[in-house]
């Protein structure tokens, strides 16, 4: 029975973690689905979606609920202008450019995060706090069920939103063809904007629950976190958005079970090795399509 | 006049009793559900100019694709001078003898003619790395004699002045003369051609057909070209096969072809009534 | 010819390059000698050798072959403890001897690395080639970091830093080294070997159908940029004496990637100037320590946008185009290309 137990609050925990990779993963996977991007500003963006919680709760006394908005519509906005600043006069070049370009951004982001909140971490406040459940023999943190909650509906929110809405319609047609989409009359720039938005929005709520788990930010966190949630979506399949979800579940439970079994410091050997085996078994992953160059 | 039949090989006589340069048995490929070859039977003759004609989207590039094995066939045999092409790369079908052009034209731009042209002399060209780190005679000797090789080329369609340009600098129609001389610099038996004379205009076509049979006469070597062009294909072609849907609809000679009902019916439709 | 250039004839190219690179050295040390060039001035001049080293070797994978690789610094870390480990057992060697042993250990077994990473890394392209290679590096990282807890001995002691290698980098060997690794790249490129790994940059299907195993090649260039990576590893190692995995993070392969970037993929001397400027600039604006790597991404963002080719695109110096614009006569091998004489 306490194995069985163990067994089932570290799946718990391999979801709760999962959940914020999933979260961070469909950023990366809708933005490399619509211009073929490797966003590897993306981790620095929930760096910046804790700080922001951090500056309206510490620094300015404002409760959780404002916390939260900021950091969803911070990150939301901070997306968008980072497209438009540093991506949009980039859509004809080459593809490295736009690689190296995303990179430069991560710097940035980090290094001006640094200067401004210096190098040390800051804890975080409690965002959320409520009672432990109790099921059965298994002990459930209150954060880890809210985060999986949020998680799973968020997820809900924006399939419903990328398949039933006008603009998922123009999301989808603007990632298949561009050319073709500007012809039906779309407006592409709106149309990649937006997705930068909610790809971002999405960071904002994973930095949220980030933060709820781990109270720490520091200028530097995005890195690894941001480079775990994309292994998770290469995983899932770059590009699909069930496969992000898919993914980032995945690798927060493998996580959860390395570190069950006192392996904890092989954590990140054995998310590279799960994205090397991926990449050379399936480099499409779990979920996404194959694409042939036309001889 | 009778009909040939299709499953027939065609090649003209003077290449009769030779190995045929390809024999194509069977040769088909799905991609997916969709059946884009099917049926595929082709011979080509050891100095033959052939012509592969057929609508768009009849699978002519695809046949090409699967005679350089940049495609691998789902069904079918082919055979290149008499040997099996199974498990060949695109690198080996090159080395086995067959080069190709392609229909959006693939130079390496950024490099000049010069190196265009070395790069598809790359097997004729013997020194180890080694000797050419430590710069060897005989790196010195070989780079000398390809050099040489490679003006030699380019002075058949009169480029030998161009050797130091940017390849992706040149005009158009000369970047289609360029992809020739690269792939004839592989020491080919057979050389593909996919649309050579687009976009030319047509006193530039008729000068290409020139080359082309002075080629096939300087070489000794078998061509097969995609053309739209029909002045171009019925101009030089000894044998012409075509396609629609991925089939064979006829083979023979420019005149039967364009009396054969088939063909006229998949270029310009069925005729009412 | 078109363009009538004058030919200078090849051995007297050699003389001036050879020339050319002694006067450089002379002048180096002659300034050292005389004071000017100080204990501090000198460790700078390595570590710019150094990062010159891992930019053109970068360079070989990313401007000449066309990939993007982003586990640079895995190479790189192998070396530095390949090298680091057998100088700490060589002390009975002559100097000199141990010295260039531990460049060529750290050279093969790094290059042995970049085999075994490029065979299943090559089989992708683009940004998955990208990803898998910054899979690999960081999983060299985490080995690094963890091995000596599995296997129970003392091996590179993990985060506690291997200590105590000795402090062999000279500038004479750095210098040597970077005047060697940029002849073997610059003769390789020159070659058919060389031609083979541009036409796979420049277009893939059609250097295939040009006879060119591109398999083959891509893994040439592949092992020899991971070759040379672990020689800076070795140079490193014996510049620092001590080495800690934290060194060689995902950090470190994108700082070599930026040198490369910024000087112009494909671009030898680009990675040899911005590799300069980059190394010098951090101890130039010590005191501005907190912009520093601010400014730092800016202007890998700027030269993205503004100038996607590098500062030098893939323009090449060379001594003798130089020694001959000096004559008055524009010279250079017309035949040899866009990257004309030594």
């Amino acid at each position: 029975m306490s194995v069985l137990s163990t067994v089932v609050s570290q799946f718990i925990n391999g979801l709760q973690s999962g959940s914020v990779y999933a979260l961070i993963a469909l950023g990366y996977s809708m933005v490399y689905g619509i211009i073929m991007l490797l966003n590897f500003a993306h981790g620095d963006i929930i760096m910046v979606g804790a700080y922001l919680v951090w500056i309206t709760m510490s620094i300015l006394g404002l409760p959780p609920a404002v916390g939260i908005i900021a950091a969803i519509v911070g990150c939301a906005l901070l997306g968008v202008f980072i497209e438009k600043i540093a991506y949009t006069p980039l859509r004809k070049s080459p593809r490295l450019s736009l690689l190296i370009t995303a990179i430069g951004v991560s710097f940035f982001l980090q290094n001006v995060a640094q200067l401004i909140m210096g190098a040390g971490s800051k804890t975080m406040p409690t965002i959320v706090s409520g009672p432990n459940v109790r099921l059965g023999s298994v002990n459930l943190s209150f954060v880890a069920i809210v985060t999986i909650v949020v998680a799973l509906v968020s997820m809900a929110v924006l399939t419903i939103l990328v398949q039933k809405t006008k603009m998922g319609k123009a999301m989808r047609a603007v990632s298949e063809d561009m050319g073709a989409a500007q012809l039906m009359g779309i407006s592409v720039n709106k149309t990649i904007s937006f997705t930068f938005a909610i790809g971002s929005a999405l960071a904002g709520i994973g930095a949220v629950l980030y933060s709820c788990a781990y109270p720490q930010a520091s200028p530097t966190m995005g890195g690894m976190l941001g480079l775990k949630a994309f292994v998770a979506a290469v995983l899932g399949g770059i590009g699909s958005i069930p496969g992000a979800m898919i993914g980032g579940f995945a690798i927060g439970v493998l996580e959860a079970f390395v570190s069950a079994v006192g392996l904890s410091v092989w954590k990140e050997g054995v998310v590279f090795a799960i994205l090397i085996l991926v990449l050379l078994i399936k480099p499409t992953g779990i979920m996404g399509r194959e694409i042939k160059e036309k001889v | 006049m009778s009909k040939r039949d299709i499953r027939e090989p065609f090649i003209p006589e003077r290449d009769k009793g030779l190995t045929p340069t390809i024999e194509c048995i069977g040769l088909g490929i799905d991609f997916g559900g969709l059946t884009a070859v099917d049926d595929f039977n082709f011979t080509l003759g050891r100095t033959e100019i052939g012509g592969l004609i057929g609508p768009n989207g009849a699978g002519k590039t695809t046949v090409f694709n699967l005679l350089t094995k940049v495609y691998q066939p789902t069904r079918g045999q082919m055979l290149l001078l008499g040997r099996d092409t199974k498990d060949m790369t695109t690198a080996d079908a090159n080395c086995a003898g067959i080069a190709r052009t392609f229909q959006n034209i693939r130079l390496f731009k950024d490099l000049t003619v010069l190196e265009n042209v070395l790069i598809g002399l790359h097997n004729e060209i013997h020194y180890t790395l080694p000797e050419a780190i430590f710069r060897l005679p005989r790196y010195w000797h070989a780079e000398k004699v390809a050099r040489e090789r490679a003006i030699d080329l380019l002075s058949i369609f009169n480029m030998q002045d161009m050797a130091d340009d940017i390849a992706g600098s040149l005009p158009y129609g000369a970047q289609r003369r360029l992809e020739i001389v690269r792939a004839l610099a592989t020491n080919p038996t057979l050389l593909l051609l996919d649309e050579p004379a687009a976009g030319m205009n047509p006193s530039e076509t008729a000068e290409l057909m020139e080359t082309i049979r002075h080629i096939r006469d300087m070489f000794k070597i078998s061509i097969l070209l995609i053309e739209h062009d029909m002045n171009l294909v019925m101009g030089i072609c000894e044998g012409i096969a075509v396609l629609n849907y991925g089939r064979l609809i006829a083979k023979g000679t420019p005149e039967e072809i364009k009396n054969d009902p088939n063909v006229i019916e998949a270029y310009l439709g069925k005729k009412e009534c | 010819m078109k363009k009538k250039m004058v030919h200078i004839p090849m051995p007297w190219r050699y003389v001036i390059n050879a020339a050319a690179i002694a006067v450089i050295f002379l002048i180096f040390m002659v300034l050292s000698s005389a004071g000017v060039i100080t204990n501090y001035y000198s460790k700078i001049l390595m570590l710019i050798g150094i990062n010159m080293i891992l930019a053109v070797s970068l360079n070989l994978a990313t401007g000449y072959l066309g990939q993007l690789p982003l586990g640079h610094a895995g190479f790189m870390a192998v070396g530095a403890y390949a090298s680091g480990i057998f100088m700490r057992t060589a002390s009975g060697l002559p100097t000199g001897l141990a010295v260039l042993l531990s460049i060529i250990i750290a050279a093969v077994v790094a290059g042995i690395f970049g085999f075994l990473i490029g065979i299943p890394a090559l089989r992708l392209k683009g940004d998955y080639l990208a990803i898998i290679t910054l899979g690999f590096g960081e999983i060299i990282r985490v080995v690094l970091l963890n091995i000596d807890s599995v296997l129970g001995f003392n091996f590179t002691y993990g985060a506690a830093s291997l200590k105590n290698i000795p402090k062999t980098t000279t500038f004479t060997v750095t210098f040597l080294c970077v005047v060697v690794v940029c002849f073997f790249i610059h003769t390789m490129m020159k070659s058919r070997q060389g031609r083979a790994i541009l036409s796979i940059r420049e277009n893939e299907i059609a250097a295939e159908s040009c006879g060119i195993k591109t398999t083959y090649y891509k893994t040439m260039a592949f092992v020899a940029s991971a070759a040379f990576a672990g020689v800076a590893g070795s140079l490193y190692a014996g510049y620092l004496g001590i080495l800690n995995p934290a060194n060689f993070g995902f950090m470190k392969s994108i700082e070599i990637l930026v040198m490369v970037v910024l000087g112009g993929m494909g671009s030898m001397i680009g990675s040899l100037l911005s590799a300069t400027v980059l190394s010098a600039l951090p101890e130039m604006l010590r005191a501005f320590s907190d912009y520093r790597m601010v400014a730092y991404s800016l202007l890998l963002i700027l030269v993205m946008i503004f100038k996607p080719s590098g500062l030098m695109g893939t323009y090449d110096f060379s001594f003798t185009r130089l020694f001959g614009g000096l004559l008055g006569k524009k010279t250079g091998d017309s035949t040899v290309g866009k990257e004309s004489g030594e």
